[in-house]
């Protein structure tokens, strides 16, 4: 019997394997993580999810087991325990959140990658350069952005300010509705001065390619203790992606809040045509101490969303009986 | 190069008509708009807009999901629906408060919970979630004023903009929520691709804006 078949491949399906054949390319391996994990080890990490919502179920042995609402805490984890650093992974897996729009839980296909222990600045550059080649292989004939900041810009001129943790969960979600107009409010009432308001605004509403915005990023933040660092690693991030990437790139803050799990580069990548963000990711560290791995940078890519796009782009898969 | 529409949802009624009002004296007219009738549908390619009515509601819905650029919504809506959106600008129009109100002489008696009758769940919930009071939430659809009046609910917490309503109905407002006006929101991946088009916007608005405000004053 003759097994060779052509099969039709969704965009979602060509975009898991064009993505698997980059990073495999780029020295990462595969990662396998099982669909569930004990509760326990969700409800230890919680500040780090997005939602306090886990489903959860009763396995055989009566342990509260979770069905996964994060991949980025498995690896950490994972590779915590092995001692192995520094390690550079990849996976395609599934993950179970809570939609948060009244359709309940949902599966969310998710494939991405993170490099775990280790991070120096050639990790970050490497991680927006994989990211911005990953919008390439899937945005077809459409355009793509991939959008670029720093949590260490909105951390350091909150330090200045003093700001404690209301002040800095209220700036985090302000910035990440790019509202610039309760920023520069905030100053009554919370202990931000008018200038530390008038700053974080400056970079809320700040978006465009580096160079453009350069005057303005360091209007809002050049002369605040502390935030050179940061602001040094944006532009040293941007100029070290090849010249057909960096049409790409876009500095904008808005996810720059999120100090509860980001503590350095954030990276929001988008496609024309597809209403939400396909990529989200960033550096992060200090997640698990107590497993032992501190610092990691990685993406994850929605590849669900591929397939709003109408049919979009997809490719067919030939393969020979024999083989399989 | 061919300039990029922006699809703008409006919420439908009397708030609708004066922010249209706004984005015509802002270069955004597009007459037909006003001309009753049934369609919701309006376009005019030289200001690069197409507006379409739809319920205050919905708006954030629309442009969460991409199908209209920008919008505009009231701060209540999106306090309580949370959109993935971004908020770009106050239009200091549609003023108005979310507040806790009750009966003359209501004193909240901290031995129960408090019964909370409201529209606005998801706010009502947070507000008291911040003072550490517990509460009973009942939802309602409308006529909100009846519920203390009927003992369904202790205090309501509901949209107060002249107070007229409330004192009619032997109520008085006790708290106030949070400030509530018209705000313009853009779907986030519009904001990368018609970047352009949606930050020219913004700052018209914006400007127009700020100049009824100061008329007013």
């Amino acid at each position: 019997m003759d097994l060779s078949q052509k099969v039709r491949l969704s965009a979602a399906e060509a975009a898991v394997f064009s993505l698997r054949s980059l990073y495999e390319s780029r020295g990462y391996g595969r990662f396998k993580v099982s669909k569930f994990e004990e509760y326990d080890f969700y409800a230890s990490c919680k500040s780090f999810l997005m939602s306090e919502n886990v489903l959860t179920f009763t396995d055989s042995t009566g342990r509260l087991m979770a069905l996964k609402p994060d991949i980025t805490l498995s690896i950490v984890r994972s590779v915590g325990a092995s001692g192995e650093k520094p390690k550079k992974v990849y996976y395609n897996e599934s993950v179970f959140r809570d939609s948060g729009d009244g359709n309940g839980f949902r599966e969310i296909t998710q494939t991405g990658l993170e490099r775990v222990g280790d991070v120096d600045a050639a990790a970050v550059c490497e991680a927006a350069e994989l990211a911005c080649m990953s919008l390439e292989l899937l945005r077809g004939s459409r355009p793509a952005v991939l959008d670029l900041s720093h949590v260490g810009v909105v951390s350091a001129i909150l330090d200045s300010e003093g700001a404690g943790e209301a002040v800095r969960e209220a700036v985090a979600s302000l910035m990440g509705d790019k509202n610039a107009g309760e920023l520069s409010r905030l100053a009554a009432g919370t202990g931000i001065s008018p200038r530390g308001a008038e700053r974080l605004a400056g970079l809320a509403t700040l978006y465009g390619r580096p160079d453009e915005v350069r005057d303005e990023l360091y209007a809002a933040a050049g002369d605040v203790p502390g935030c050179a660092p940061a602001l040094d690693e944006l532009y040293s991030v941007a100029a070290s992606l090849p010249e057909e990437l960096k049409n790409m790139l876009r500095f904008d803050f808005s996810a720059a809040g999120d100090m509860k799990y980001y503590t350095g580069a954030v990276f929001r990548g988008y496609i024309d045509g597809i209403p939400r963000a396909v990529l989200s990711g960033g550096r992060y560290g200090g997640l698990l101490p107590e497993y032992g791995a501190h610092d990691g940078i990685g993406f994850a890519i929605l590849t669900d969303l591929l397939e709003d796009r109408g049919g979009g782009r997809g490719a067919t898969l030939v393969f020979d009986g024999a083989e399989v | 190069m061919m300039k990029d529409m922006i699809n703008v949802a409006l919420p439908k009624g009397r708030l609708g008509e004066k922010v249209y009002s706004l984005f015509e004296s802002a270069g955004y007219a597009c007459p037909a708009v006003l001309d009753p009738g049934r369609r919701l549908l309006f376009e005019n390619e030289d200001a690069g807009v197409r507006y379409f009515w739809v319920k205050p509601s919905d708006v954030p819905i629309y442009v969460e999901r991409g199908v209209a650029d920008a919008g505009v919504a009231g701060k209540d809506v999106l306090l309580e629906s949370r959109p993935d959106v971004y908020e770009l600008c106050d239009l200091m129009l549609g003023r108005c408060r979310m507040a806790v109100a009750a009966k003359e002489g209501f004193v909240d008696d901290a031995s129960r919970p408090l019964r909370v009758a409201t529209k606005f769940p998801v706010i009502a919930r947070e507000y008291y979630a911040s003072r550490s009071r517990e509460i009973d939430i009942i939802k309602l659809n409308g006529s909100i004023e009846i519920a203390p009046l009927l003992g369904l609910s202790d205090v309501i917490v509901d949209i107060v903009e002249t107070g007229k309503t409330l004192a009619e109905n032997g109520l008085v407002p006790f708290e106030t929520v949070v400030g509530i006006s018209a705000r313009l929101i853009s779907n986030k991946s519009s904001y990368k691709f018609k970047s352009r088009a949606i930050r020219e916007m913004e700052e018209k608005i914006h400007r127009e804006a700020a100049k009824k405000e100061d008329g007013l004053r």
